[in-house]
């Protein structure tokens, strides 16, 4: 299996011990002085560094400036100030913003797990004819160009009534669908891990297949919940299209929609410095889980990459 | 997000290849039991009647959206208008949005595999650092699109940006309003792109490398192999597998790009894409039946790329599906 495996985090150290013997035998032969090696190594990890942190010190930076900083292109602000923070968070729409994000990011996650478990533990253990159609189906919706789906939605959620629904309500279900995909090839993954014999244990023991699947395979899988949930939360976090397709007004827009449509709460000031902080804003919340998660996110974004 | 294409690959053969275990209650069915059976279209029809209704049903109101001819504007009033959407889109900006997406996929997509593949392999050497190096590039993967667009516009916004300044100090580009002009336009655009999912195919490729094994590397040095023919007759043929993966799920992303040409450029400047195109037709000129006509379009264009990839990588999916 891929990365994706539950004991794979348990292997890391022994994987790390190989390496450390590998770069002994390595050293033994020369093949290479370990100086050169080493600087090489250590160049290009700091040309990464550099390569993917760049743009967000810059933005930072952008969001410390105000009044003619802003347009001074300098490298770092002359004096740095808290104002363009303090008038986003003033700024009663991107509150409205962060406020819809959350309960459509959140709701899609929980919805999506919940839904596509029940169908990653069929595919991953039931029989049942057809699989391969049905796993192809579910799999090739991931495929699908969002605005062909977008344009027909538009008129249906008009028809329906929730076209810019609240809380950006009518985004959950649009959401979900796209995430389902992602979650359900996760999640079967995940479950093929869980060694049948405890299933089966459970089941001799007269539980029912509903009991085992709640009792003893959803606990079993939670690392693989976590990672899904974590995706599935970014996914939905970032969705652009059907926000801005579904939605018009402030009550309704997420974030992604909010941003791309701010013009700034400063009156006759370039709207870079606010739509800088707004940005950083949102970025936080999604910086740390990227840090704390790490090691699940990594192992949900290649699972299926690699043919172990 | 990313996609999954049907094509992506999981286990291999995993432990439910064993044949099966006697079933308790066993009905003598030899294949399928009935209680089996009814469970798995129970758990599995809230994921299809979804799909089926937000997915699949407007992808055919699409198409019937597509023939008619409808008007936003002045509600009730729409005919069947046969093909002429299709007629419209072709002799309107179908074709030049085809040729910018297919130049950003092209271009974006061996870019990535590239710098990725780069990275990858710095990272997989660089053991002491890597868990700083992980966090780090899931950094720009972790960023929102819309705010990637509006960190790349102000890097080279003329006056708020350094990037302007800084290349026509050593001669590249003076006097070029980048964001304002063919191709330069274009080029920022790949560049954001670049950025924020180059990682994401470091990350992909890095898990192909951790699982070639070390002592094929050891035999080949002990054989005599330079480590240029280490890495094109050992790296790179173990690591296909992975590179095509990568591969596929970038392409269809790109080819279905929106986010960031819409807030970076707006699709102004040679960088209006097909998604974009179909959007603007739909809800700024509010033409919906040609909005749908493109979209439709966009629709086959994907399945097209897609169903060559399938051709070309084949039959992965069923090692997911066997069981």
């Amino acid at each position: 299996m891929s990365a994706a495996s539950t004991p794979r985090s348990s292997t890391a150290p022994v994987a790390q011990a190989g390496e450390a013997s590998r770069v002994r035998a390595r050293s033994r032969r020369r093949p290479m002085p370990p100086l050169l090696r080493n600087t090489l190594l250590w160049l290009s990890v700091a040309s990464i560094v550099v390569f993917c942190l760049f743009p967000i010190y810059w933005i930072v930076n952008t969001s410390l400036k105000t009044g003619p900083q802003l347009s001074s292109g300098a490298l770092w602000p002359s004096e740095p100030s808290l104002r363009n923070y303090r008038s986003v968070l003033d700024d009663g729409d991107f509150l409205l913003a962060l406020r819809n994000s959350a309960i459509v990011a959140g709701s899609t996650t929980f919805l999506s797990i919940l839904v596509g478990s029940f169908a990653g533990y069929a595919l991953a253990r039931l029989r049942f004819p057809r699989k391969t159609l049905l796993l192809g189906i579910v799999l090739s919706i991931s495929t699908f160009p969002v605005i062909a789906i977008a344009a027909p939605l538009f008129k249906l959620w008009t028809d329906l009534g929730i076209y810019d629904a609240p809380y950006g309500l009518g985004l959950i279900i649009p959401n979900l669908v796209f995430s389902l995909p992602l979650t359900i090839f996760i999640l079967t993954s995940f479950f093929r891990e869980i060694p049948r014999e405890l299933e089966e244990a459970a089941l001799v023991d007269g539980a029912t297949r509903m009991q085992t699947f709640t009792k003893v395979v959803f606990p079993l899988a939670a690392p693989g919940l976590v990672t899904a949930a974590l995706l599935v939360f970014f996914f939905a976090w970032n969705e652009f299209l059907f926000a801005i397709t579904l939605t018009s007004t402030p009550e309704a827009r997420t974030v992604p929609a909010a941003i791309a449509f701010f013009t700034g709460s400063v009156r006759f000031e370039a709207p870079i410095g606010t739509i800088s902080a707004a940005s950083v804003i949102v970025m936080v919340p999604l910086v740390v889980l990227v840090l704390v998660f790490q090691k699940r996110i990594v192992a949900g974004l290649t699972a299926g990459a690699v043919k172990g | 997000m990313s996609t999954i294409t049907p094509s992506s690959t999981a286990a291999g053969p995993g432990p439910g290849d064993r044949p099966p275990p006697p079933r308790r209650r066993g009905r003598r069915a030899p294949s399928y039991g009935r209680s089996e059976r009814r469970l798995a279209a129970l758990l599995l029809s809230p994921s299809l009647v979804l799909i089926g209704l937000v997915a699949a049903y407007p992808i055919g109101y699409a198409i019937w959206l597509s023939l008619n001819e409808y008007s936003v504007r002045v509600p009730g009033l729409s005919r069947f208008a046969g093909l002429d959407n299709y007629e419209a889109a072709f002799a309107g900006g179908f074709w030049d949005a085809l040729r910018n997406t297919l130049v950003f996929t092209v271009a974006s997509v061996s870019l990535e595999l590239i710098i990725g593949l780069a990275m990858a392999i710095a990272m997989h050497h660089a053991f002491r650092g890597r868990g700083l190096l992980r966090a780090t590039v899931l950094v720009p993967w972790a960023t929102i699109t819309a705010v990637t667009a509006i960190t790349w516009r102000s890097i080279f916004e003329p006056g708020v940006g350094f990037a302007p300044q800084l290349l026509a100090k050593v001669g590249i580009a003076e006097d070029v309003v980048w964001l304002g002009e063919r191709g330069y336009a274009m080029s920022v655009l790949i560049l954001a792109d670049v950025w924020k999912t180059a990682p994401f195919m470091a990350l992909l490729l890095l898990a192909g490398l951790q699982v070639i094994p070390e002592d094929v590397y050891e035999a080949a040095r002990v054989d005599g192999a330079t480590p240029w023919q280490r890495f094109t007759r050992i790296t790179l043929p173990l690591l296909m597998p992975a590179i095509l993966v990568a591969l596929i799920f970038r392409t269809l992303d790109a080819l279905r790009v929106f986010d960031l040409p819409a807030v970076l450029t707006d699709g102004s400047n040679g960088t209006n894409v097909l998604s974009l195109l179909a959007y603007q037709e739909l809800t700024q000129n509010r033409l919906l039946g040609l909005g749908a006509a493109l979209s439709v379009l966009t629709f086959a264009v994907v399945m097209i790329v897609s169903f060559l990839y399938i051709r070309f990588v084949g039959g992965n999916i069923r090692t997911l599906a066997k069981d």
